[in-house]
């Protein structure tokens, strides 16, 4: 589509002129500047980038962007990127969402999308609450934590995402905090460039919901071990994990979902003759 | 009627359970007959087994078109009677029917016997056994076609081309099987023969509903499918799995419906002409992508080819009942468009038309089919190609203040694609602005619904909403609409030899309404049949709802899975006349 090399864009070239809903302090303004150093750091012209998202205070994000976006229905951001990446595989797709909307609502299509591999990043924002509807548990949520809607604590043990990816055959796993902007911006460009389906679980604090996320920044290290591209290795060290080990954790070799749309051709006349009696 | 009436059509039953083999033989007696220069239609009954539940392949052939079912059947063979008692009733049998059976198959279901039908025994399985790998369903095609007097020669093709892969003992077992059939049949008086035929038969095409609905898409431009596989409905998406990539396309299995609505409408978001298709449950699921579809402008079809419901309802056997959910199953105000095909012919038809509409008003296209068409195989003239093709108001070179959602005379906005520079913008569910930024202003919502609401409203859908058939000043009208269609068809046709008028109006538009078009098809109408194969009259509430029908109105309805037939319709209309 370019007809002449793009003039050199900065990271704030990739937003738009819209100001976001989220509450003063959220982490995903964080996310949002890393996205878009991302994508300054690749070089991407910003038509040739879909965000697409799902329903909650992360999945606004598209619109902040200045690429191609769609903030589609709740818990079926990956189901619409991938149709979207499937149909225009010339395309850069980032799906982005929160942890209800990705493991909860979305569950299903998370756990497919990892198996079928095709050629995008996923960027899960994950506050371990439901934060658009004021503060419901999630599946990442701790059992013990108190709301109105599960008092005392769901008493149910958290999800965990990066293992379900690993095991669901997702090709990049990795782990960032919102409040390192430079250190998330480099994983997403790494996720993008990597062949097949990479998943990217963001620990993005919710202040409002979840003041003691506060203490996240103080809890995160760089994980201890190098990635690893072994999936017994990467299972082993991601079932003994804090939670809070950040870090390219594994980085497969699966082959990409391998059908696409490709150009226009054929011709149907000769198609209709299996129909002749 | 007495046999061999030269204006009669051939029906027959070929009824066993599961694995017994019947519908191949009805699939090659269809197309023996099409090659003898016949038409035909054969459904298919069958229970939820897998395997080993019962089945029959039901055959109609005649020398003209055939699109529905008759009254009565003129020959049932079994091969076994296993679970038969119960689609016995949608065989129904007159007393000059034949009832070919084997003495060792089992009771005759009673229903069948109560039509006072004659019995013949035929010893089918010590036929087929006294030849060595010999097959029962071989032994009755052979006995069938000598009945109703087909020749053996088409037979023979068939049999040499279905059964090469097999390697050439198979297929000359199969002859063998077939010709001790013929010879069986020999001294058996035959209730009807096929009526003799003339003329050429080139070119004709043999092809299910399922697999023209996923021709037309093919041939409207589709080019991304989803797919989520559902009874009745996944021979369109078997066909179009191989058919697509031919033409540049592709077909991805979802993980489900919610996904394959979604992943086409992101296709769609993408630039490429999208389906999905599916039934009745299936449906339910995507309702709140079509509805997204439909706020975000993004055109997508979906062929939704009806069962028996309500829930799981009955997969295996067709009903109108999905009428309701596809006009109003969607959350908010949410104008759509609603398309029934009327045959499995017309399946081609109204699914191109159908992604023609979809992307000349960026809008969802509910496409209702049902398993009576959708499953049956139809031997036809071969269909013209019709114009329609995706079209889509695209902007390629768009303007530094581009706004995705302009509010546009026909409400139609021109739609960039992914990949064009400063035409970015976020598709969303959220009511927006004319840029598509969210928006919760009175005007927004007011100015897009309009819009969304217009672009519907106010197209021009030509003469395709419906086919008006009949006498203009007929004092009767028959409106319906799906595969019913055929057999009100028939019926108008025979009261006509009656010196009955009677209109048809078989809409292909259910929603949105064109009121302006119905009025002047029901122009002098006195009195209104509404036919539909639904328990509560679902088609009937839709006009009740949207249109003024003229002088008396009546509701002919019953639920599936009986097929509503055309005896039945003229009767009532009979019945009505002399009231």
């Amino acid at each position: 589509m370019n007809e002449c090399a793009p003039p050199k864009l900065k990271a704030s070239d990739y937003k738009s002129d819209l100001k976001p809903v989220w509450c003063s302090g959220c982490g995903d303004y964080h996310v949002l500047l890393s996205v878009t150093q991302a994508l300054a750091k690749l070089k991407l012209a910003p038509e040739n980038v879909a965000v697409i998202s799902g329903i909650g205070c992360s999945s606004r994000i598209p619109a902040y962007t200045n690429t191609y976006g769609f903030h589609t229905i709740h818990g079926r951001g990956l189901a619409v990127a991938t149709g979207v990446k499937v149909a225009r595989p010339d395309l850069t797709v980032i799906a982005a969402g929160g942890d209800g909307d990705g493991f909860s609502i979305g569950g299903n299509h998370f756990l497919h999308a990892c198996r079928r591999n095709a050629n995008m990043t996923y960027i899960v924002m994950d506050n371990e609450v439901y934060g658009m509807t004021k503060g419901q548990p999630s599946p990442t949520t701790d059992p013990s934590w108190d709301s109105a809607l599960s008092p005392g604590g769901t008493g149910l043990s958290p999800f965990h995402p990066l293992v379900i990816a690993l095991a669901s055959g997702a090709n990049f796993i990795a782990r960032t905090f919102s409040g390192d902007v430079r250190g998330t911006a480099n994983i997403i460009a790494d996720a993008i460039e990597h062949p097949g389906f990479s998943f990217i679980q963001i620990l993005s604090p919710c202040v409002t919901f979840r003041p003691d996320q506060k203490a996240w920044k103080k809890r995160v290290h760089k994980a201890v071990v190098d990635e690893t591209d072994d999936p017994a290795r990467a299972a082993r060290r991601l079932m003994s994990d804090d939670g809070f080990n950040i870090g390219v954790l594994y980085r497969g070799h699966r082959k990409p979902y391998g059908f696409s749309c490709g150009a226009e051709k054929g011709d149907i006349g000769e198609i209709q003759k299996q129909f002749e009696a | 009627m007495p046999p061999n009436s030269k204006n009669r059509s051939v029906s027959l039953a070929m009824v066993g359970s599961g694995g017994a083999g019947v519908m191949t033989s009805g699939s090659m007696l269809l197309e023996a007959a099409t090659k003898a220069g016949l038409y035909g239609l054969m459904t298919r009954t069958v229970g939820p087994q897998i395997r080993g539940g019962e089945a029959a392949a039901l055959l109609r052939l005649d020398s003209r078109p055939v699109h529905c079912v008759d009254d009565i059947f003129d020959i049932i063979v079994a091969v076994d009677w296993k679970g038969a008692e119960r689609f016995a009733a949608e065989v129904p049998l007159g007393p000059s029917s034949l009832i070919v059976t084997d003495p060792a198959a089992g009771d005759i279901p009673e229903i069948l016997l109560a039509s006072g039908a004659r019995v013949v025994e035929l010893p089918i399985e010590a036929l087929a056994s006294a030849i060595e790998d010999g097959r029962p369903n071989m032994v009755i095609l052979g006995f069938v076609a000598a009945l109703i007097g087909l020749s053996e020669k088409p037979i023979h093709k068939i049999i040499t081309k279905k059964l090469a892969k097999k390697g050439k003992a198979a297929a000359a077992t199969s002859w063998q099987a077939v010709q001790a059939g013929y010879l069986a049949a020999k001294d058996v008086t035959s209730p009807i023969k096929v009526s003799p035929v003339k003329g050429d038969n080139k070119g004709r095409w043999m092809i299910s509903g399922n697999q023209a609905a996923g021709f037309g898409a093919l041939r409207g431009g589709v080019r991304f499918v989803a797919a989520y596989p559902i009874t009745p409905a996944t021979e369109v998406l078997e066909w179009m799995s191989p058919n697509l990539p031919k033409m540049g396309g592709t077909l991805v299995q979802a993980e489900d419906e919610l996904a394959s609505i979604n992943m086409i409408i992101g296709a769609s978001f993408g630039g490429k002409p999208s389906l999905t298709a599916t039934s009745g449950p299936g449906l339910s699921l995507m309702m709140e992508g079509i509805g997204l579809a439909v706020a975000s402008e993004t055109p997508v079809v979906v062929v939704n080819v009806m069962r028996g419901g309500p829930s799981t309802g009955i997969p295996t056997k067709s009903e109108q009942t999905d009428l309701n959910i596809a006009v109003y199953g969607l959350h908010g105000d949410a104008p759509h468009i609603v398309a029934a095909a009327t045959s499995v012919e017309d399946c081609i038809f109204t699914t191109q038309w159908s992604v023609y509409l979809a992307e000349a008003m960026q809008t969802a296209v509910i496409m209702l089919s049902d398993q009576f068409m959708g499953q049956a195989s139809a031997v036809i003239d071969p269909p013209a190609n019709i114009a329609f093709m995706a079209q889509r108001l695209v902007e390629t070179t768009p303007a530094e203040d581009y706004r995705r959602y302009a509010v546009t005379a026909n409400g139609v906005s021109p739609m960039t694609l992914p990949g064009t520079p400063r035409g970015q913008y976020t598709a969303d569910g959220l009511e927006h602005n004319p840029q598509g930024l969210p928006s919760t202003l009175m005007e927004d919502h007011r100015d897009q619904m309009d819009k969304r609401d217009r672009k519907i409203s106010e197209f021009n859908y030509g003469d395709h909403w419906a086919d008006v058939e009949g006498e203009k000043d007929s004092a009767f009208v028959i409106v319906t609409w799906g595969s019913t269609t055929n057999a009100v068809r028939e019926a108008i046709g025979r009261l006509k030899d009656h010196g009955i008028n009677v209109r048809l109006v078989a809409m292909r538009l259910l929603s949105p309404a064109v009121p302006a078009q119905f009025d002047a098809a029901l122009e002098g109408a006195k009195r209104i049949l509404v036919v539909e194969q639904s328990h509560s009259g679902q088609f009937l509430k839709l006009l009740r709802a949207n249109y003024d029908m003229p002088g008396e109105v009546r509701s002919f309805r019953r639920a599936g899975p009986l097929i509503i037939r055309p005896g039945e319709i003229m009767d009532t209309i009979k019945n009505w006349r002399v009231q």
